[in-house]
C-alpha cells in the first residue's frame, strides 16, 4: 500500500511538471505581450527593455523555465520599481501587475475555492444521497417520477444559467456573498458563502439524486439483499445497512473524480457570486498576460487532481475490501 | 451419479426412520397461489400448491426453471414483496399462518423458525462485510445478547459446518472464502438460529462436483442434529435420490407428482416425470443421443387449458374425449398406494411406465 502510494506520488510529480512545461509553452506562442502591459501607454523603450530584462523576459524560453523550476527550490529576487523583492522558495514566480510573490496570492485564493466546493459537496451530497434512496425504495410511484423529473430539469439548466437566476432573484432574502476567513470568524465565513453553497449544492444534487437512486436500486436487487431479509433484520436495516453501503461506492468514485473538477472549475460561482477564489484569480491574471499567476493556478489545479485521483483509488480500498492496490 | 443408484436411492432407511419420528406435520402448505400483476397480465407463478412436512424429514421440489419451485418456498420464507406479489391460500409453520403477517411479525419470523440457503453464496453473501459481522447479525437479530456472546456463537457455528480454524476465519470477507466454503458459510448463517424449517434453493447449483457431495452431506448431517424440516429445491435428480424423504414434482405452478423418493424415482406415474428420468444422461455403454422432453416450459401468462403439460405430452391420445385439453385433472392418488399422488388422466400410469418407459430407460 505504501509503496503504491509512493509509485503513484512520483507519477503524480511527473504529471504536474509536464503540465507546468506545456503551459509554459503555449504561453510563449500566444501572442502575449507581459511587458507591453506593464509599461502602460507612456511606455520608452528604454524603459520597456528594463522590465522586459528584471522578469527575464528577454532571456530563452528555456532558460525562463529553468529559472522558474529552480525558484521551485531555492529563493529567487525580483527587481520591481528600483527595489528588489524577495521570493522565498517554493517560489511561483512574482506577479507583474499585483507585485505579490504568486504563493501569497494563491494561499489567499485556495481556501475561497476550497470552502465552495466543499460547503456544496455537503449540501449536494446530502440532498442528492437522501433523495436518490428514497426515490429508490419507491421506484415507479409519482413521487419516484416527480423526483427524477425534477432532478433531470435542474440537470439540464446550464449551471451559469442557473447560478445568475439564484444571484439576481433569489440573493435579496439570503446574506450578500462575501469572503472572510473562517478562522476569523466561522459564522460570517457560513453566512457569506450561503447562497454560493445552496446554488452549488441544488444544481449538482441533482445528478448525484440520479447517481444515487440508480446504485440503490442496483442494490437493492441484488442477492446478498435478499439474504439479509430473510435473516428477518428490519427493513431499515436491510436498506441502510446493506442496501446503502453497497449504493455509496460507485457513488464516491464520481464525488472524487467531481471534486477535482469543481476545485478547478469553480469560477462561474466564484464569478457570479464574486468570491476571491483560485478561478477569479486565474482568469484575472489571463486578462492581463501575467504567466506567474497563470502558472501557479495550472499547477495548483493539477496538483488537485492527481491528489484526487490517489485520494479516490485509496478511498476505494476502505469502501470494498476486495479492492487491493499494488 | 450412476443410473442405478437414481432409481434405487439408498434412502429406505432414512425414510423410515423418518417417518416413525414424527408424522405432524411442520410446514403444512395448502392451496397456495402466487400471482404477480405485469403490464403484460396475470403471471399465474403457483397456483395451488399443496404439500405438507414433518419435522426430521427432507422434501425435494424439482421441476424446470419456472415451475414455480423457489417462488413457492420465497413465499415460505415470507421473501415476496406484498406489493408486486398476490398471496393466497395457506402457509402454516408450526400451527402458525405465514400469508397476511404484517411485515414487523414477518421480520420476526424469518431466520428464526425459518431459513433459507440461496444458491450462489458468492452473490447471496455481501461483498463489503465480513462474515462474521454476517452471521452475528443474524444471531443479535433474534437473541439479545452481546456481541462477544455473537461472536462466539458465530464461531461455533463456523466450526459445526466445517470451517477450519474460525477463530481466525470469522475476520475473512466472503471473498477470502473458497466457494464451498462460503456456502458452509451460508449455512452457518441459516442455522445460527436453530430454525426448525430449512430451505435450501439449489444449495449446490453454484459449485463444482466434488464439493457439492461435501455440501450435500453436510446438510443431510445437520439435518439429522437439528431435526429439521428440510425443503430442497433442485432439479438435480442425482442430488434427489441422495438426500430426499419425498419428492414433489412441479410443473407450470403446479405440483403434478408427489411421494416417497424411492417410489417416485422408481415408479413415477406422470409422463413429466417419466421425461425428466428419460433426459438423464446414461453414463454407461455406448454414448446415447440425450433424449430431451419436447417443447419448452408454457408462458405463467397463458398457462395451457386443462392439464398444463398437455401441449408437450406424447400419451395425451390414450386419453379419451378432449379431458387432457378441457379439465385440469386432481392429485390424487392414482394407484394402490395412498401415500403417493399425481395429476394426470391416463388410466393405467403403471402399466404404461412398466411396459413403455422402462425399457427405454438407460
Amino acid at each position: 500500500m505504501l509503496l503504491y502510494i509512493l509509485r503513484r506520488l512520483v507519477s503524480a510529480v511527473s504529471v504536474v511538471i509536464v503540465t507546468l512545461v506545456a503551459s509554459f509553452a503555449l504561453f510563449f506562442l500566444a501572442p502575449t505581450d507581459p511587458a507591453g502591459v506593464m509599461c502602460g501607454p507612456r511606455c520608452t523603450p528604454e524603459r520597456l527593455q528594463n522590465i522586459q530584462h528584471s522578469l527575464h523576459l528577454d532571456e530563452p524560453a528555456a532558460v525562463q523555465i529553468g529559472l522558474y523550476l529552480k525558484g521551485l527550490v531555492v529563493d529567487r529576487e525580483f527587481e520591481s520599481g528600483g527595489t528588489v523583492q524577495t521570493c522565498s522558495a517554493p517560489c511561483l514566480g512574482y506577479s507583474y501587475t499585483l507585485g505579490q510573490p504568486v504563493t501569497k496570492l494563491l494561499a489567499q485564493a485556495v481556501p475561497v475555492t476550497l470552502s465552495i466546493v466543499l460547503g456544496g459537496a455537503v449540501v449536494y451530497l446530502g440532498i442528492g444521497i437522501l433523495a436518490g434512496t428514497a426515490a429508490a425504495q419507491v421506484r415507479g410511484t409519482p413521487l419516484d417520477k416527480a423526483v427524477v423529473g425534477t432532478a433531470l430539469v435542474l440537470n439540464s439548466f446550464p449551471y451559469f444559467v442557473f447560478a445568475l437566476i439564484v444571484a439576481l432573484y433569489l440573493i435579496p432574502p439570503l446574506p450578500d456573498t462575501s469572503y472572510t476567513n473562517l478562522t476569523d470568524n466561522p459564522l460570517a465565513w457560513a453566512s457569506g458563502l450561503l447562497a454560493a453553497w445552496l446554488c452549488l449544492g441544488f444544481t449538482n444534487a441533482a445528478a448525484y439524486t440520479r447517481y444515487s437512486r440508480a446504485s440503490m436500486i442496483e442494490a437493492l436487487g441484488q442477492d446478498y439483499v435478499r439474504t439479509a431479509r430473510s435473516k428477518g433484520i428490519s427493513k431499515n436495516r436491510v436498506v441502510y445497512r446493506h442496501g446503502l453501503r453497497a449504493a455509496v461506492t460507485p457513488v464516491a468514485t464520481i464525488f472524487g473524480v467531481d471534486l477535482a473538477a469543481q476545485l478547478t472549475g469553480a469560477i462561474f460561482t466564484e464569478r457570479i457570486f464574486d468570491l476571491p477564489g483560485l478561478g477569479n484569480l486565474t482568469l484575472r491574471a489571463f486578462g492581463q498576460s501575467d504567466l506567474p499567476v497563470l502558472l501557479g493556478g495550472v499547477l495548483v489545479g493539477s496538483i488537485v487532481l492527481v491528489v484526487m485521483n490517489l485520494v479516490v483509488d485509496i478511498a476505494y480500498t476502505f469502501l470494498d475490501p476486495r479492492v487491493r492496490l499494488g | 451419479m450412476s443410473d442405478q443408484s437414481i432409481r434405487a436411492p439408498q434412502t429406505v432407511t432414512r425414510t423410515a426412520r423418518a417417518r416413525g419420528l414424527n408424522e405432524e406435520a411442520y410446514l403444512q402448505v395448502t392451496d397456495l397461489q402466487v400471482q404477480f400483476p405485469t403490464a403484460d397480465g396475470m403471471v399465474k407463478a403457483v397456483q395451488g400448491l399443496s404439500y405438507s412436512l414433518p419435522l426430521g424429514r427432507t422434501l425435494a421440489i424439482v421441476g424446470e426453471s419456472g415451475s414455480g419451485k423457489s417462488v413457492s418456498s420465497m413465499a415460505v420464507m415470507g421473501l415476496h414483496d406484498a406489493k408486486t406479489a398476490r398471496i393466497s391460500g395457506s402457509i402454516k409453520v408450526g400451527g402458525r399462518e405465514i400469508v397476511g403477517l404484517s411485515e414487523k411479525d414477518l421480520e420476526n419470523y424469518r431466520g428464526k423458525d425459518s431459513a433459507m440457503i440461496f444458491q450462489d453464496p458468492q452473490s447471496s453473501l455481501h461483498p463489503y462485510f465480513t462474515i462474521g459481522d454476517q452471521i452475528t447479525e443474524a444471531y443479535r437479530t433474534h437473541n439479545k445478547v452481546s456481541r462477544s456472546k455473537a461472536k462466539a456463537r458465530a464461531i461455533e457455528m463456523l466450526d459445526r459446518v466445517g470451517i477450519p480454524n474460525p477463530r481466525r476465519r470469522i475476520d475473512n470477507y466472503p471473498h477470502e472464502f473458497s466457494g464451498g466454503m462460503r456456502q458452509r458459510a451460508m449455512i452457518a448463517m441459516a442455522l445460527v438460529n436453530d430454525p426448525k424449517l430449512l430451505i435450501a434453493d439449489e444449495p449446490t447449483t453454484a459449485l463444482d462436483v466434488t464439493v457439492q457431495a461435501q455440501i450435500l452431506d453436510l446438510i443431510a448431517d445437520l439435518q439429522r442434529d437439528f431435526g429439521s424440516a428440510v425443503v430442497f429445491i433442485t432439479h438435480d435428480l442425482g442430488v434427489v435420490a441422495e438426500i430426499a424423504d419425498d419428492i414433489l414434482v412441479m410443473y407450470a405452478g403446479n405440483a403434478i407428482e408427489h411421494g416417497p423418493v424411492d417410489k417416485i424415482l422408481g415408479q413415477p406415474l406422470h409422463p413429466y416425470s417419466w421425461g425428466l428420468l428419460e433426459s438423464i444422461p446414461a453414463l454407461a455403454g455406448e454414448p446415447q443421443p440425450l433424449h430431451p422432453i419436447p417443447g419448452t416450459p408454457p408462458s405463467l401468462l397463458a398457462v395451457p387449458s386443462g392439464c398444463a403439460f398437455h401441449p408437450r405430452c406424447e400419451f395425451r391420445d390414450r386419453v379419451p374425449g378432449d379431458l387432457c385439453t378441457t379439465l385440469k385433472p386432481d392429485l390424487i392418488p392414482r394407484t394402490a398406494d395412498p401415500g403417493r399422488t399425481s395429476r394426470c388422466h391416463l388410466k393405467d400410469p403403471d402399466q404404461i411406465f412398466r411396459s413403455e418407459i422402462l425399457p427405454r430407460l438407460p
